[in-house]
């Protein structure tokens, strides 16, 4: 089929809500979109472990210490899975995590901040699985079917999550004077870097537009921005803590929560590189990595030798 | 008697604890991400047997005794681990040696704890040894390939190996309160179980291209089940307990 036809069987399947899947003719653009975002999403979840990872040792019950250690595991297995479904569409996962490693591959910026508190725990579940919540609910029926097939599981266990980060922070709110107090801070500190994570604002975001007519994405940044801010004011009603915003204002007209505008400077500074923790985040994977590196050759080396007419595809796993 | 049983049941819960709490010291540094997850699982079993242990411990004293009091607000020389649970992590090889030697010792000692006359540790014995024949598979697979895999993964798990056998010989030496315990079928004579574990121990270091330590004059670290620890216990405790001791009698 010449591309023109191609691009037209790719262009009903979109208008008809049918799901474009690994072996169909997709325009190139669109694939490198969505290796672009998946990949992210992947390294999101990777790195994003490290800041939870923090606390498992600190965690401070048995049952916190288990929950939290079940959570950021399933931060790996979500991982795992974006990678695979990137892999669909030809880029390997030692390419991905090279990306990473040598800077090139961007992954969400609020994992650039510090879990300086317990609290902090509790916020991240609640603010920042919220956030991701809202965005990825969605994306359960993004154009691409691998993709939005993970996403499915993975918004099931992220909500579980978050309901357990606001149960931390509901705990510590009815706690002691000084467990309020912790929770307030990890609030005052999460709640910005939360709405930075929907991204820049519609009119500056540089790829939602076609994101939106290939029906990757199917609500704008602000949109969802928007949802988030009016969910949040009412749990934060629930937990007795205020969200540090002193603009933040129900409009009737709207039927939605006004809000302060957010610190872009301070936004687009981590995605330079500028946050409290880009630094020590990419060397704690590189770390890995690196310490990892004769670990990974040992098991290809014995995968070889026990099974030496194998595809060598079969050993791809201890890669990365 | 009773001092005896809380004292036998803190000890098995100690050892869970410990050792699921360096193991969860990989997640998210694992070596690759498949690793990570089965190494944080495995800590997951491990916490998840010592919170059994701990609430039945917790069980056998008053009411103002619980789970997190156990584990967050004894010191070290309270802790009746074996000193192979607490040993700082090392590397890979070092983790490997650690968690292949202490789950074979499990799984030899809860196929016995099965048939304790106390219903209660009988029931969490079950329990746990299902997951623990896993954690003997995965950890001898690694042992195996790190034995048999490259010249330096080779070197490593040998040197694994003699940092962590010293660690070994307390496993089988009962320590007072589980002695007594012996007769009325409570508590597993460990002095029974010891050739069960070597010869396992030996199958897999023989497929790793490893030699078993035959030499029997090597010096056996003790003193974990009574409490005498390595200086590695302090540390860990100061930061698991950490948010308990900083703000006490809260909940969280």
């Amino acid at each position: 089929m010449a591309t023109e036809e191609l691009q037209k069987v790719f262009d009903d399947k979109i208008a008809e809500e049918i799901r474009i899947e690994p072996k169909d003719w997709m325009p190139d653009d669109y694939r490198k979109t969505l290796i672009r975002q998946i990949s992210q999403h992947a390294h999101s979840e990777i790195v994003g472990m490290l800041p939870e990872a923090n606390w498992i040792t600190r965690a401070p019950s048995l049952r916190r210490k288990a929950t939290l250690l079940a959570k950021v595991q399933d931060e790996a297995g979500h991982g795992l899975y974006l990678y695979s479904a990137a892999e669909t569409m030809g880029i390997t996962r030692e390419e991905m995590v090279d990306q990473l490693l040598s800077g090139k591959a961007k992954y969400s910026s609020i994992f650039n901040y510090p879990t300086l508190t317990w609290a902090d725990i509790g916020a991240i579940g609640w603010l920042v699985d919220g956030a991701a919540i809202m965005n990825q609910v969605p994306l359960c029926r993004a154009s691409y079917g691998p993709y939005a097939r993970a996403m499915v599981r993975i918004c099931k266990e992220e909500s579980f999550h978050q309901r357990q980060g606001f149960e931390i922070l509901l705990t510590l709110c009815k706690g002691s004077k000084e467990q309020k107090e912790m929770a307030q801070d990890a609030l005052n500190r999460w709640w910005w870097p939360s709405l930075m994570m929907f991204g820049p604002n519609d009119d500056t975001s540089p790829h939602t537009a076609q994101s939106m007519k290939w029906k990757i994405k199917r609500f704008s940044n602000d949109e969802l921005r928007q949802k988030f801010v009016d969910v949040c004011n009412e749990q934060a009603d629930i937990l007795g803590i205020t969200i540090p915003d002193d603009k933040l204002v129900w409009n009737e007209k709207r039927q939605h929560y006004d809000f302060g505008e957010i610190n872009w400077n301070e936004f687009f500074n981590v995605i330079k590189g500028n946050g409290p923790c880009n630094k020590e985040r990419l060397a704690a994977r590189v770390s890995a990595h690196e310490n990892g590196e004769w670990v990974r050759e040992a098991a290809l080396a014995y995968a070889r030798k026990k099974a030496p007419k194998s595809p060598s595809g079969e050993f791809e796993s201890f890669r990365n | 008697m009773e001092n005896n049983l809380f004292n036998y049941t803190l000890h098995l819960a100690d050892n869970s604890l410990t050792m699921g709490h360096r193991l969860s010291e990989w997640t998210g540094h694992g070596p690759m991400l498949e690793q990570d997850i089965a190494i944080s699982n495995i800590a997951l079993d491990l916490i998840g047997q010592s919170r059994n242990f701990y609430q039945y411990a917790a069980a056998l004293k008053d009411d103002s005794v619980t789970e997190d009091l156990l584990a967050y607000l004894r010191d070290a020389r309270e802790f009746k681990n074996l000193l192979i649970t607490e040993i700082p992590n090392g590397d890979w090889a070092k983790t490997i040696m650690k968690l292949f030697l202490f789950s074979t010792y499990q799984f030899c000692f809860y196929q016995k704890l099965i048939d304790s006359s106390d219903k209660q540790l009988a029931a969490i014995a079950e329990k746990s040894l299902k997951e623990v024949t896993y954690h003997v598979r995965w950890s001898s697979e690694w042992v195996i390939r790190l034995g048999d895999g490259t010249e330096e993964s080779n070197k490593r798990i040998k040197l694994a190996m003699e940092e962590v056998w010293p660690f070994t010989g307390e496993m089988f030496q009962p320590a007072e309160y589980e002695s007594l315990l012996i007769n009325n079928r409570i508590s597993v004579d460990v002095s029974e179980i010891k050739n069960d574990w070597m010869g396992r121990v030996k199958s897999v270091l023989e497929e790793a291209t490893l030699s078993y330590p035959e030499d029997k004059n090597t010096w056996m670290q003790t003193g974990g089940k009574n409490g005498i620890h390595t200086e590695h216990l302090g540390y860990l405790l100061a930061e698991m307990q950490f948010l308990q001791r900083a703000y006490p009698g809260c909940e969280w």
